[in-house]
């Protein structure tokens, strides 16, 4: 699902022919990674070639559930929203394997902690097709 | 055994905001004063190495910079891994000698992001690269990222802010004695934990300072030592590795250190128990705490333990970034690999700051460049006094 909270001013991504389905898919509430068929890994972020044996990879739907594997409080960052701020910037291990950079939102900075179980939200920006998964408390 | 290589200049640049210069300008006065130092003439430079030039991207950065030095070279390399670059060029022009490519190779560095305003570790730029898009688009800078590590080394192993302060107070502790230093006044453990909070879990004073200026140094061939008459430094190995986001499964808790440091032993013939004196990168506490573990210095997960007690200061068992460091001292152009091997070089040929100066016949430069939770290079160097290998 997307929040209701949009993404904007935060900066938007940069959309490739080669990412432009992983941005299009947030933007309808799902997060995609790359699947390697042979050597059976996730990976992030997405590419059309693993990068551990170079076979082209396949999308694949992840369930947006993780836990927090690290995460940074800035109380501030110089050129960034200042009602964006402390902003929590952190790496999720998902289900699926791989650690990816988000942002935790709908919380207490105070209350995160490693570890604790994650689910991804997805903000709209203000490109139709392209939304930005960020990750909640479960 | 291979042929000799040798650091016969090193100079680094006094200023730590310079408004007046240009970048370039600076780059000219470090190369002038590394020759000097050497007693070598520019004619005889035949080799030259820099990264890119931060406030010139797409400069070709050799054309752009042979061309402004008026340097007649037969072989250039611009390795850029950011900060440690100028670690890996030592390595580099090494091989080159060693190759027969060339015999007298000038490596320089200058920076100016405090006359630039920069907000070099907490702020945020433009999309640049692949990645970007999926890191800075979250605020994903400079000090989120080593804040991020420092918090999974507290996770894992218990590692304290106190810990890491104490990497603070010691590199404070030597700057007292550097005319040059940004920071000269020794700072308590107390002091670090208590500075404001930039990126919890790290402190301002966790950070290293943001500062102009320069460096440079002249890696020469067995053949060009044996004409000059001051002391040289010997390069006994030299390792390098870049460690990456490796699809997800990346350990932010060591860093490329791990191969480059093991690469630059075996290539000396050396370990960790024979190093004496050592640069080790600073742009954070973390920073050195976890190549401090990853060089072998000791086990992983004990470096909180390791620096307690004075271990890292001049008279201690690891003498460590005896000039006050990037912390303290200075970090030209947010890449502070140049001055670590500056002081290094310092150190073993009696030139540090007398209350400072240790007698270390070997000592290590490493360098830790780019982000330690995305992706950095490392870079290792052993060094020695001539005839300690
Ligand atoms: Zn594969």
């Amino acid at each position: 699902m997307t929040d209701e909270e949009t993404w904007g001013p935060r900066p938007l991504p940069d959309v490739s022919p080669e990412t432009e389905r992983y941005w299009a898919a947030a933007s309808e509430g799902t997060l995609l990674l790359s699947y390697c068929s042979a050597c059976d890994l996730y990976i992030y972020h997405p590419r059309a070639r693993c990068p551990d044996c170079f076979e082209e990879t396949e999308w694949a739907e992840s369930s947006g559930d993780g836990t927090v594997y690290s995460f940074s409080v800035a109380e501030r960052m110089e050129g960034w929203p200042e009602e964006d701020l402390p902003l929590v910037v952190a790496y999720v291990e998902l289900d699926e394997g791989p650690r990816v950079m988000t942002n935790i939102v709908g919380c207490d900075p105070d209350e995160i902690a490693i570890d604790d179980s994650v689910s991804a939200v997805f903000r709209q920006t203000e490109e139709d097709d392209v939304a930005v998964p960020v990750f909640q408390p479960s | 055994m291979s042929e000799p290589v040798y650091i016969a200049g090193a100079f680094e640049h006094p200023t730590r905001e310079a408004p007046e210069k240009s970048t370039m300008q600076i780059h000219a006065e470090v190369a002038a004063g590394a020759l000097d130092d050497a007693g070598v003439s520019k004619d005889a430079v035949d080799a030259y190495f820099t990264a890119g030039v931060p406030e010139m991207e797409h400069a070709l950065t050799p054309l752009m910079a042979t061309d402004y030095l008026g340097l007649d070279v037969d072989y250039a390399d611009t390795t850029d891994y950011g900060g440690s670059s100028y670690v890996s060029h030592v390595g580099h022009a090494a091989s080159a000698i060693r190759d027969g490519k060339c015999d007298v190779a000038l490596i320089t560095l200058a920076g100016r992001p405090r006359s630039r305003g920069q907000a070099t570790g907490s702020g945020t730029r433009e999309l640049r690269t692949v990645q970007d898009s999926f890191e800075r688009i979250y605020g994903a800078t400079n000090v989120t990222m080593y804040g991020m590590a420092a918090r999974r080394h507290m996770h894992e192993h218990g590692t304290t802010s106190e810990q890491l302060a104490e990497i603070r107070a010691a590199a404070s502790h030597h700057a007292q004695y550097n005319e040059n230093a940004m920071y000269q006044d020794p700072v308590s453990v107390e002091e670090v934990v208590d500075s404001p909070v930039v990126a919890d879990p790290l402190h301002l004073l966790d950070c290293c300072v943001i500062s102009d200026g320069g460096g440079a140094l002249l890696v020469v061939s067995e053949d060009v030592r044996a004409e000059l008459s001051r002391d040289c430094v010997e390069v006994l190995g030299h390792g390098e590795s870049p460690k990456h986001h490796d699809a997800g499964r990346i350990d932010i808790t060591a860093t490329g250190a791990v191969e480059s440091g093991k690469q630059a032993f075996a290539e000396a013939g050396l370990g960790p128990e024979h190093v004496e004196y050592a640069s080790i990168y600073d742009s954070f506490t973390i920073t050195v705490l976890e190549a401090i573990e990853d060089l072998g210095f000791c086990a992983k997960g004990e470096g909180g333990k390791f620096v307690e007690g004075g271990t890292l200061r001049a008279d201690g068992d690891l003498p460590f970034n005896t000039d006050g460091g990037g912390l303290c001292s200075n970090h030209p152009g947010n890449r502070g690999g140049m001055t670590k091997v500056i002081e290094a070089v310092r150190q073993l040929r009696g030139e540090a700051n007398p209350e400072v100066q240790t007698d270390a016949d070997v000592a290590l430069a490493h360098g830790t460049g780019g982000s330690i939770a995305t992706r950095h290079g490392a870079a290792t160097l052993l060094l020695g006094t001539e005839g300690s290998a």
